[in-house]
């Protein structure tokens, strides 16, 4: 086992009570501060989680992306730097996939609330329903590929689920506007009060650093199992190299 | 200007031989299929199927037929795909066909674009004949300009089978290998199903102009073939 400088330990702590600090504010500003809704009443406060988690739904992609070209490059080059790569997109898979289904639920339970139904198939929200569907692809194939193959495999899926958003969103957008749909109220982020401008601030702060926490906490658990994977392989091969006396 | 003169004809000859890859891989793969004929006859039989069925469910006047016949085909294609691919790849690994491959200096991206050109005849074959029975069982005749969907149906067929053969050779040795591949090609490729769904509905309805959707189409077909050969060989090594 690696040691670890405990600055990394120090650093994660110092992080965690930060995070929690700016949730807990932001929490604070978004149930009770902020001043409520004219239309929609105190129901309007989900907006303070649903809008932040969506945005940063379509950041973690991204980073597994880079991630994952960065473990295309240096898997003959350097591979146990692209076992770090490797490490960071698996970690930005799972919180997009987080994020996605926080925001798809919030979401549906706003709609609810305040418009009647549970779903449209609008842009947006087929959008992020395919968003979803990509990463949840994504962890399938990390879980059902044979292992030695997995980490390859999922690098191609993540470029080509990359290179697949951007596309999605655009070919959605046309269909809907060849067929319109009910338009929510033009968007959540169209003319927002000022007065609420903190609370939603906040609110992405917060949640980007948990995000990060999310982030670099599984970035550790994968790292660790990785290492015990190939000192236990390693274990392996010393066994066979013992020479019988 | 002779070095360069030489140098263009390395390149010719190089090219000429990537070429003859392909046409080699395609041949072969024809050949297997012309002895055993098995996806082909099964994928028929099963779009033929989901044709019968969604007849059955939906029981469509003419007029609604019409607007429902596009996504009913490319959903019938799509099923019907599904059980091919996986087929075309588990050819190649009877035999450790497929270890041969690996370590032959050929082009890995010519094996990969033969596999495509080959399912890519299969299934506009199943559209040939799959076509008849579309006009017979919905009563359709295309309102719209009929003569584009000679451009939606090979540019349609094209991204659901270059995608597909490159994601069944992806999950060709995950378990439960029939999930895989649905479950991957299905949200990657959403963009061009929309496309060919909605062309095909524009064309036979004729209530709007499909060529936005054929230009999405191209796009798709031209960037998701482009990743598919440059990645193929990153596929086949994974190990």
């Amino acid at each position: 086992m690696a040691k670890r400088s405990c600055i990394f330990g120090v650093a994660g702590m110092v992080w965690v009570v930060l995070t929690l600090t700016a949730i807990a504010y932001a929490t604070r500003l978004a149930l009770v501060v902020a001043p409520t809704e004219a239309t929609m009443g105190n129901v309007q406060r989900i907006f303070y989680y649903h809008v932040p988690t969506s945005m940063l739904s379509l950041l973690f992609p991204y980073v597994n992306f880079m991630a994952s070209l960065f473990y295309l490059y240096w898997r003959r080059r350097d591979p146990l730097r692209a076992l770090t790569a490797d490490a960071v997109a698996i970690s930005a898979a799972e919180v997009t996939v987080v994020y996605s289904s926080i925001c798809l639920l919030t979401g549906m339970l706003w709609g609810r609330a305040a418009w009647g139904i549970w779903w449209t198939w609008d842009a947006r929200l087929t959008s992020m329903l395919l968003l979803w569907l990509l990463y949840v692809s994504y962890l399938m194939l990390r879980k059902l590929s044979s292992t030695g193959q997995t980490q390859t495999l999922a690098a191609v899926l993540s470029v080509f689920a990359a290179i697949d958003v951007p596309i999605v969103y655009m070919s959605i957008q046309w269909w809907r506007t060849q067929h319109p749909a009910p338009v929510f109220g033009g968007g959540a982020d169209s003319g927002i009060d000022p007065s609420m401008m903190p609370a939603f601030v906040w609110n992405v702060v917060g949640w980007a650093m948990w995000g990060i926490f999310l982030l670099l906490y599984r970035y550790g658990l994968e790292r660790r199992r990785q290492e015990s994977e190939q000192a236990s392989a390693l274990r392996a091969i010393e066994g066979t190299l013992e020479i019988a006396q | 200007m002779s070095r360069v003169g030489s140098e263009l004809r390395d390149e010719l000859r190089a090219l000429r031989s990537y070429f003859g890859h392909v046409i080699c891989h395609l041949q072969k793969d024809l050949r297997l299929e012309w002895r055993s004929r098995e996806s082909v006859v099964g994928m028929l039989f099963f779009a033929l199927l989901v044709v019968i069925i969604f007849s059955l469910a939906f029981d469509p006047t003419a007029a609604v037929s019409r607007q429902i016949a596009g996504g009913i085909l490319w959903v019938a294609l799509l099923f019907a795909s599904f059980t091919a691919l996986n087929q075309s790849w588990t050819r190649e690994q009877r035999n450790r066909v497929l270890e041969a491959h690996r370590m032959s200096p050929a082009p890995a991206s010519a094996l990969f674009l033969g596999k495509a050109l080959a399912n890519l005849l299969f299934v506009t074959l199943v559209e040939l004949v799959l076509a008849p029975f579309f006009l017979i069982f919905y009563n359709l005749h295309a309102l719209g300009q009929g003569w584009m969907l000679l451009a939606v149906l090979p540019l349609g067929t094209w991204a659901l089978v270059c995608n597909g053969t490159f994601f069944a050779a992806l999950s060709l040795r995950t378990r439960n290998r029939e999930l895989m591949l649905p479950l991957i090609l299905v949200p990657v490729s959403l963009p061009a199903l929309l496309g060919m769904m909605s062309a095909t509905t524009a064309i036979l309805t004729g209530e709007s102009d499909p060529a936005l959707w054929v230009r999405l189409l191209v796009a798709y077909n031209i960037i998701f073939t482009l990743v598919c050969l440059l990645l193929f060989e990153t596929v086949l090594s994974a190990e």
